[in-house]
């Protein structure tokens, strides 16, 4: 498909993460860039089968955000795909917002399951992929994690059920930037070649450009339609802070707000890429 | 009146880990959503019951990996599962504390957190397997109800009672054999306490295997002219604070019995209630701030002092205040 109008979306809601994380103070913009382009596949380039309208329909596909910190880029892209008015994103992390600094699923429409603490998404999500195949439901199951994620030992207890069950019904997506708060995954702890892990625990893996959204939307789309009896890990090559070139690749920015200036500067950036 | 045992069901030992598995195949049955999540542990815990009753795509064995199963149940759940984890009370609360925290509670998931062989009931495999700190760590969880059975009867109705109950409910199940208190059929209800025995002089409190403990401490103190009702707060949280209070209004002097540390459980919450409420001096029966260790359960209810000497001696004490 045409990527263009998706690239302008995705341009979009980088900006808006960046506004939302500015005007809130605090929060993370490394990890929430980094997959800004994931989200904008999942949610707007019609990968996901999912309804605004109706957040819990039957039939629906479901995405959890292992990775809770990127909660603005989830938000955002709900935003955008009209579980909620754009003008709310700037009510991140103050009391009384719906948009908690990490995502609850009591307070906000869209969002599947309440996380934030790491390596657990990947076990609800494979429970609710078993649980749609035993009732012999519809609906894939998208998670995201992030690759210092990956250090969760719970991540691999996790990878060995999926496999065991035959979850064909579960796709992984690893946003695999190459940094967190430490610094480089390789330096702080190495979680190694992610892909070739998954694969040893019986998974289909298949890596993408995390910022190409054609082939993001190819590569997810075809794992969805893939199904079959082994779940699917997608590794996305990533650079943290994609899009604001004074974040990229800097750890320093997994979880500090731009200040006004800096806001200024990324939002020119973000415009200026797209004109 | 809560139905109590006939002296014929009373002559029966059971465990309450027995009325696990067993009763989820009956609420199988009966067309409930229920599904088992357990750790390696199907045999102990009972959950291969729902297997063996013809519901084995409902058990999900998720090997030995607590962490996992745990939020494999929270992801049963959110598809419309009732969702029981089993695993040794250690392991299925400890080693998966967080789980339990961040995704089932803080999302209000319909995960029953179910596991057996809690406190010394465990016996010859030592500290490692006593859990002591179990209801101290739910209770603290916003969002939790906290059920401790007496017997195999009302652990029957305290699985049903959790399967009925919207969100997260933790059971907690012991592997030794103890009397039967309550009738077969009996019926408990969320947040009730069941008076077991009247008295004048003294509350004594108690739940889990320390009810039988507690009615033996009373039947021995009623030779010596002491008049001590029993109470079952089965139900820690939300605890019955009505049924206590009025007791308490009547005895003026309190027992908490139960095997579990005296930090954080049945003891901490009916102190919290009377330190509010109603003023009065408290003795406390269970393990003072050490891990367990090796030994039959019999002889570590004594080692312990869990036993009913321990209670009538504690009954003393506080009347001695």
């Amino acid at each position: 498909m045409d990527a263009s109008p998706l690239e302008a979306e995705a341009r979009s809601l980088r900006a808006d993460i960046v506004s939302m994380i500015a005007e809130a103070g605090s929060g993370h913009p490394g990890g929430s860039l980094s997959c800004a382009d994931i989200l904008t596949a999942l949610y707007l380039g019609g990968v996901m089968e999912h309804d605004p309208a109706d957040p819990k329909k039957e039939g629906r596909d479901w995405f959890i955000l292992a990775k809770g910190h990127a909660a603005p880029a989830l938000y955002a892209t709900l935003a955008h795909a009209g579980y909620l008015p754009r003008e709310e994103l700037k009510t991140l992390r103050k009391l009384g917002t719906r948009l908690q600094g990490h995502p609850d699923c009591r307070l906000c429409p869209g969002v599947e399951v309440s996380t934030g603490s790491l390596g657990q998404g990947l076990s609800i999500a494979a429970g609710t992929a078993a649980g749609l195949a035993l009732d012999g439901r519809a609906g894939t199951v998208f998670t995201l994690l992030g690759d210092g994620e990956c250090e969760e030992g719970q991540v691999w207890e996790a990878a060995m059920f999926a496999a065991h069950r035959g979850l064909g019904n579960l796709v992984a997506i690893v946003d695999l930037n190459g940094l967190q708060i430490d610094g480089a995954t390789a330096d702080v702890c190495d979680p190694g070649d992610l892909g070739a892990k998954f694969a040893a625990f019986g998974w289909d893996v298949t890596c993408v450009d995390g910022h190409d959204l054609g082939a993001l939307v190819e590569v997810l789309g075809g794992a969805k339609r893939a199904g079959g009896s082994r779940p699917h890990a997608v590794i996305a090559r990533t650079v943290k802070g994609k899009g604001v070139s004074f974040m990229e690749g800097q750890a320093g920015w997994h979880g500090k707000a731009p200040n006004a200036e800096e806001l200024t500067i990324a939002l020119a950036e973000l415009q200026a890429a797209g004109e | 009146m809560v139905k109590l045992a006939t002296p014929e069901q009373a002559a029966q030992k059971k465990a309450t880990r027995a009325a696990l598995g067993v009763t989820l195949a009956e609420l199988a049955a009966e067309g409930l959503p229920v599904v088992a999540v357990d750790a390696d542990l199907t045999g102990s815990t009972t959950t291969k019951k729902l297997a063996d009753a013809g519901f084995a795509e409902r058990l999900f064995n998720c090997g030995i990996a607590e962490q996992n199963m745990i939020d494999v149940a929270a992801g049963l759940a959110l598809t419309g599962h009732v969702a029981f984890t089993g695993s040794f009370a250690v392991f299925g609360t400890g080693r998966a504390y967080d789980q339990i925290r961040n995704t089932v509670c803080y999302s209000g998931l319909d995960v029953k957190i179910a596991p057996t062989h809690a406190g010394v009931s465990v016996g010859p495999d030592g500290g490692s397997h006593q859990m002591l700190e179990d209801v101290s760590l739910m209770r603290g969880l916003p969002g939790m109800r906290v059920l401790v059975p007496a017997d195999y009867a009302a652990a029957r109705a305290a699985i049903r009672l959790a399967a009925a109950t919207p969100g997260p409910v933790y059971v907690r199940m012991g592997r030794a054999s103890v009397p039967c208190v309550y009738a077969d059929d009996v019926e408990l209800e969320m947040g009730r306490a069941y008076v077991l025995r009247e008295g004048t002089d003294v509350t004594i409190v108690a739940n889990g295997v320390e009810i039988r403990e507690a009615l033996l401490a009373a039947e021995e103190l009623a030779g010596a002219g002491i008049s001590a009702e029993v109470i079952d707060a089965f139900c820690v949280k939300p605890l019955d604070a009505d049924t206590i209070l009025a007791s308490v209004a009547k005895t003026g002097r309190v027992v908490v019995a139960e095997e579990h540390s005296v930090i954080g459980g049945l003891g901490s919450a009916v102190a919290e209630l009377l330190v509010a409420r109603h003023p009065a001096p408290v003795a406390f029966v269970g393990v003072r701030d050490r891990f367990g260790k090796s030994g039959e359960f019999e002889e570590l209810l004594r080692y312990f002092e869990l036993d009913s000497a321990a209670v009538v001696e504690a009954v003393k004490r506080v009347l001695a205040v």
